[in-house]
């Protein structure tokens, strides 16, 4: 019971020395206003105040490096091409493969490249947003469905999802919804696992807390439960993304047909077929470009937001 | 003993049936066990026939050193446990305040008193303006935009305060709510308490192990004896509010307390 006593001394201890010079008489009740005033005072000394950074800070301290670590990847391109150390026919030089991307824009095709890619990648998210979502909250608060399909939905995000394009394309034939196919089954478990990995990482407290208020089974789960799981279903759905992208390129690649139009994918196994690096170079650079591009513009904006709306966006 | 069935709470929902309700929260020899660490199928008694009344608009503290029980006795009555053995009644659903404000941090200061509204039911137009006076009462009045992380641990607990006050129950329960604060802030909130308690009239039922918050704060003090908890003496505190810490009158009670619960530590020493 020491830290009772040593509680209490202390207490008293610091009153003393607040009071030490008005006198022995200690200041009897306060009134109302006194402790207005009191209250006041302790949460302006207390609070917290978070500035942001300005914006030429950072630009300075999060765009310079990225911008210069591309330089210098170009640059040792570059010199490898002068070098030679391979024949043209298997090194294309940047100046090629930017040719060869000027030359798809002034035929109007390099947009029509990535958006038919880009407009089913981010469709099949959606699906797989839709299915991996509720499957999620099921997995996480059902015990039953968590012991019976748990293990399985965490198994098959280690399962290449490339390995769906063959059974698709016998099942669904070479058409659009067998693209989709493989993109559900590559992002529904990354999704789904997010969102039980978020669930479980909610203080135990928060539920307490919610079901004091009276919140619970449905309210429970959108007040409380879906709010508090939030940055573990971002980091889910992030994950969801790339690996729709992923299993969308590897269907695009392997499955090829004149009505699917062309996709990045194909682009990349066209540039193969005739034999052309630069065209190659091209369709791999797009697909990460697009891979960051959407990363950079849909969920680390999301991200931020998030952890600094709950202080636990750490500036470095 | 052991073999009566655990009734648990009137809801709020019935009390409009029952108008005679003359206790604000009623244990009757309730007991408490948990399966025991270590063994199996080993149960460990940590609660042993508790019997205790909050009046309507009363303050009660329950005193104890670790492992009295306290705060399993809090959680039976908030209704987030249920008892091994006997009953218990609250008129209508108690609020409940941790030691750790339990404030979620999604939501601003303001929205997580309005979220208690909404979970009670309380109209979309009328919530803002009702959060704002509940935040009014416990002196936030600039902080409805605040996010949690952006206040200090005594605003944080003051809007936990404001949260609890918003569910609009006549009990409120408090497990250690200012444990974890600094002592001055501490002292502070020990005036703010008392004067929101006064001028709401609500009862309260406080877990502390600090004996002077204790004296401080209530009209009756109950003392819990440790493994297993039984309630040990119980001393009625006829001080005027307000008091201070440093009441001559505050620390003598306080002393008789200590000495109390002192011997009750003793005890587990010889065995």
């Amino acid at each position: 019971m020491a830290g009772t006593d040593n509680g209490v001394d202390v207490e008293t201890g610091i009153k003393s020395g607040i009071t030490g010079d008005s006198a022995p008489a200690v200041a009897k009740p306060q009134d109302a206003n006194d402790l207005a005033g009191l209250e006041a005072g302790l949460d302006a000394l207390d609070s917290v105040h978070v500035a942001r950074t300005s914006l030429r800070e950072t630009l300075l301290r999060k765009t310079l490096p990225p911008v210069i670590a591309v330089a210098l990847v170009l640059v040792l391109w570059q010199l490898l091409v002068w070098a030679e150390v391979a024949p043209e026919y298997k090194l294309a030089s940047p100046s090629d493969v930017w040719g060869e991307a000027r030359e798809a824009w002034f035929q109007g095709t390099l947009l029509d490249y990535i958006w038919t890619s880009v407009s089913r990648g981010l469709l099949g998210f959606l699906m797989a947003l839709a299915i991996g979502t509720p499957l999620g909250l099921l997995v996480a608060r059902v015990g039953f469905v968590r012991a019976a399909i748990g293990p399985i939905l965490s198994g098959l995000q280690s399962l290449p999802s490339v390995a769906w394009v063959p059974p698709a394309v016998i099942w669904l034939g070479l058409n659009d919804s067998m693209m989709y196919a493989v993109i559900l089954l590559g992002a529904v478990p990354s999704v789904a696992n997010g969102l039980v990995a978020g669930i479980d990482q909610i203080p135990p407290l928060f539920l307490r807390a919610g079901r004091t208020l009276g919140a619970t089974g449905l309210r429970e789960a959108w007040h409380i439960v879906m709010p508090g799981a939030l940055p573990g279903y971002l980091a889910g759905l992030k994950q969801g993304w790339a690996f729709s992208w992923r299993s969308l390129m590897a269907a695009e690649i392997i499955a090829s047909s004149p009505d699917l139009g062309v996709g990045l994918g194909q682009l990349l196994e066209n540039g193969r077929n005739n034999s052309s690096m630069a065209q190659v170079f091209l369709a791999i650079l797009l697909i990460l470009l697009v891979g960051i591009a959407i990363d950079l513009l849909i969920f680390s904006p999301l991200e931020r937001r998030v952890l600094r709306g709950r202080g636990l966006l750490v500036t470095r | 003993m052991a073999t009566e069935t655990a009734t648990t709470a009137e809801v709020a929902g019935n009390t409009e049936d029952t108008p005679a309700v003359t206790y604000a929260a009623r244990v009757e020899h309730v007991s408490k066990s948990f399966p025991a660490p270590g063994t199996s199928g080993g149960q460990q008694l940590v609660l042993d026939d508790i019997t205790l009344d909050v009046a309507p608009g009363e303050f009660v503290t329950l005193l104890g050193a670790s492992g009295c029980g306290k705060s399993t006795l809090l959680n039976l009555v908030a209704g987030l446990d249920r008892p091994t053995a006997g009953s218990i009644g609250t008129d209508g659903r108690p609020a409940l305040m941790f030691q750790e404000h339990a404030l979620f941090p999604w939501l601003t200061a303001g929205k997580n008193v309005e979220l208690a509204l909404r979970l009670r039911g309380v109209a979309k137009a009328e919530r803002r303006q009702e959060a704002e006076r509940l935040l009014d009462l416990v002196r936030l009045q600039g902080a409805y935009g605040k996010r949690v992380h952006e206040l200090s641990g005594g605003m944080r607990q003051r809007v936990a305060l404001a949260r609890a006050l918003a569910q609009e129950s006549r009990l409120l329960l408090m497990d250690e709510p200012f444990a974890a604060l600094d002592a001055i802030t501490r002292d502070v909130l020990h005036d703010e308490l008392t004067r929101i308690w006064r001028e709401t009239g609500l009862s309260v039922l406080f877990v502390t192990h600090n004996v002077r918050e204790a004296v401080r704060l209530a009209q009756r003090v109950v003392l819990l004896s440790s493994r297993p908890g039984r309630i040990a003496r119980q001393w009625t505190v006829g001080l005027p509010h307000p008091r201070r810490l440093e009441d001559t009158a505050v620390a003598e009670l306080s002393v008789e307390i200590t000495e109390e619960l002192r011997g009750e530590i003793r005890r587990h020493g010889r065995h």
